[in-house]
């Protein structure tokens, strides 16, 4: 069956993807109209997880879809991966966040830094999403400078011993496994840390007026040992943690894309329906500016994606380059969200339209995977070669 | 078991459709094209059956190379390998049918299944069409299908108020409705691995078609709404244009 949502695409943007590319687009973008939409807006406003969508998520194939498929996965390419990121978060950021986290921050990282035992452990059952993960990097007091953490690791008989904590981790209490940053004798090391994992707990962050559908947590540990295979072994150094995200942003990149064309959708569509003085609001020039401006907006995000997994599937992707992506993409979304509420006015607040759950949702997406302003001074070290930060 | 999907390639249904120069077809510039929606149910009930009895399932398209697309689609779901006949796409529901027929005749088919129409010209004919041809029982519209031990096949069909129960035998060309089942989402593995299965093309013998299209129109344009008055008041003289105007009630 079709999908009522037919997308943006003012570019023939269309023409420069492959079938295979349209196609789990299209798969996806049907779910979310089916399976999504109908029951995000109760879990949004109930502060809870829509946790009946995970098997759904994982047989479309979105979990590590682009890793091999040795271990379960798809093997597809970044534009593939990249879409349907675009389309979980026309359906909510937070649905998009648990994908995002499962397959860039943690699924990625035991492929690439851990051992072939802990590839075949972990990667099969985190793709059906049997299993679930989460990534410990940002601790309470460290977030933009995650060199500064203070979780340590300390080698004991058996393996480590982990004490310190981890902040604003989605998917925290619900993972069965983490995949936790510490420093180890003074270098930053990951480690694998199980649920149930004696002096390893975890809380719930309430109180969020965003990404309401989505697991938040603290995850503390308290003398928690962890056996010696556990420690990923093929990198050292803040390279790992931060190599990790660069996979995240990159599918942000393109997930914000999702929510800006909710938002120019519902505010194309109330503007064409609604009636002030005798006409549609739409036959109104401010009011056609700002749709004008969206559209602009998210074409030019389309392009800037599409190419950076282009050049992603090249192997020539700088990390720089997903700065900008994820700095422009989020940034435009969130302008979009904000001014497609201005079209809707009153009803713009309210669950009956995506808008105002998208702009909420889209102010954390802002500062998460690296804040808007530190993408901004990456790409000024990257094009001055001076670190504004150090 | 030897099972066949005859599937359509179909204008997405939230396409804005327009005629064509010749006014005789419609214009596919800008067009989506889909899978048919009531094929899906036909795509769902072979890959259920051959999960159950074993076996082999084919999706079957009559077009030109376009639709390979659509059969993609087909083979994406988990259908093992696409047969494209081709033939030109403005064949009539008869010149289709009989295509499929002279195909399939010498390829002993188990089952054949159709959806019921496709949503683009809802001629509906094409299943039983393809029954009488090839000498098999055809029964049109299931929404329930249960194999029995001795080899026979029980099929549930709304009908007007109710439902019937048949029973019928292979090899047997059935149509399918909605709620027969719940289409599955391809999974990207399986769309990643449609482009690797085989289609096999075979032309179609030429053919004249029997129905001849004259003309295309679009549906006359809606006449604007009309406020009869407000609040209790109005409801007499609604309920009254409603019956005598509008002759709904």
């Amino acid at each position: 069956m079709a999908s009522q949502f037919i997308g943006v695409d003012y570019y023939s943007i269309e023409s420069l993807l492959s079938e295979e590319e349209r196609m789990a687009r299209d798969v996806v973008r049907r779910f979310v109209e089916e399976k999504v939409l109908p029951i995000i807006e109760d879990h949004y406003m109930a502060g809870t997880f829509p946790d009946e969508l995970i098997p759904h998520i994982a047989g479309l194939g979105v979990l590590g879809a682009t890793l091999p498929e040795k271990y379960g996965c798809a093997g597809a390419n970044n534009i593939v991966y990249g879409l349907m990121n675009q389309e979980l978060e026309r359906g909510d950021s937070g649905v998009r966040s648990f994908a995002s986290v499962q397959s860039g921050l943690v699924m990625y990282p035991i492929f690439k830094y851990g051992s072939e035992e802990q590839r075949q452990e972990w990667l099969p059952v985190l793709a059906t999403g049997e299993k679930i993960g989460c990534f410990g990097l940002t601790e309470p007091d460290h977030g933009s400078d995650p060199g500064s953490m203070v979780t340590k690791a300390v080698e004991t008989d058996n393996g480590y011993l982990l004490n310190g904590a981890k902040m604003w981790i989605t998917n925290g209490s619900v993972a069965d496994v983490a995949v936790v940053w510490a420093k180890l004798n003074g270098i930053v090391r990951g480690f694998l840390v199980e649920k149930g994992t004696p002096g390893y707990t975890t809380s719930d962050m309430k109180g969020k007026h965003s990404l309401r559908a989505s697991v938040t947590s603290e995850l503390v540990f308290s003398d928690c040992e962890i056996p010696k295979e556990n420690i990923l072994p093929n990198v050292t150094g803040l390279r790992g943690p931060l190599s990790c995200l660069t996979q995240a942003r990159y599918g942000i990149a393109w997930g914000a894309i999702g929510s800006a064309m909710a938002c120019y959708d519902a505010a194309l569509n109330y503007a064409k329906t609604r009636i002030q003085f005798g006409k549609p609001i739409a036959s109104f020039q401010l009011v056609q500016q700002k749709l004008v401006r969206m559209l602009t907006e998210i074409t030019k995000a389309q392009l800037l994606a599409l190419q950076l997994g282009r050049l992603k599937d090249a192997g020539t992707m700088r990390f720089t380059q997903v700065s900008l992506a994820k700095r422009n993409n989020v940034a435009m979304a969130l302008e979009c969200a904000r001014t497609a509420r201005t079209i809707l006015g009153a009803n713009g607040i309210t669950s009956e339209y995506p808008v105002m759950r998208h702009m909420a949702n889209l102010e954390s997406v802002y500062t998460y995977e690296g804040t808007h302003d530190i993408h901004t001074l990456i790409i000024g070290a990257d094009i001055t070669g001076i670190e504004a930060y150090a | 078991m030897n099972i066949y999907v005859c599937i359509s390639h179909v204008p997405d249904s939230t396409t804005k459709v327009k005629i064509g120069p010749s006014g005789k077809e419609i214009d596919e510039e800008g067009v989506t094209f889909i899978l048919n929606p009531y094929d899906e149910y036909a795509v769902e009930a072979g890959l259920r059956l051959k999960e159950k009895q074993g076996g082999e399932v084919t999706a079957v398209c009559v077009g030109d190379d376009v639709v390979k697309e659509t059969i993609r689609k087909a083979l994406a779901m988990g259908v093992d390998k696409g047969l494209l006949i081709k033939a030109d796409r403005s064949r009539d529901s008869f010149g289709i049918a009989q295509a499929i027929a002279d195909v399939l005749r010498d390829r002993s088919p188990d089952v054949i299944f159709c959806g019921k129409q496709s949503i683009d010209y809802d001629s509906s004919q094409v299943a039983g069409m393809l029954g009488e041809l090839l000498g098999f029982p055809s029964v049109s519209a299931i929404v329930g299908l249960e194999m029995n031990g001795d080899g026979s096949v029980t099929l549930e069909r709304d009908i007007e108020g109710g439902q019937e129960i048949s029973k019928t035998t292979f090899p047997v060309v059935l149509s399918t409705d909605k709620g027969l089942n719940e289409p599955r989402y391809p999974k990207l593995q399986g769309i990643m691995a449609a482009k690797r299965k085989p289609i096999e093309e075979i032309e179609a013998a030429p053919y004249e078609n029997r129905v001849q299209v004259l003309e295309m129109r679009m549906p006359p344009a809606k006449d604007a709404g009309k406020i009869v008055g407000e609040g209790v008041d109005a409801v007499p003289e609604l309920v009254k244009l409603l019956h005598e105007e509008a002759k709904v009630i």
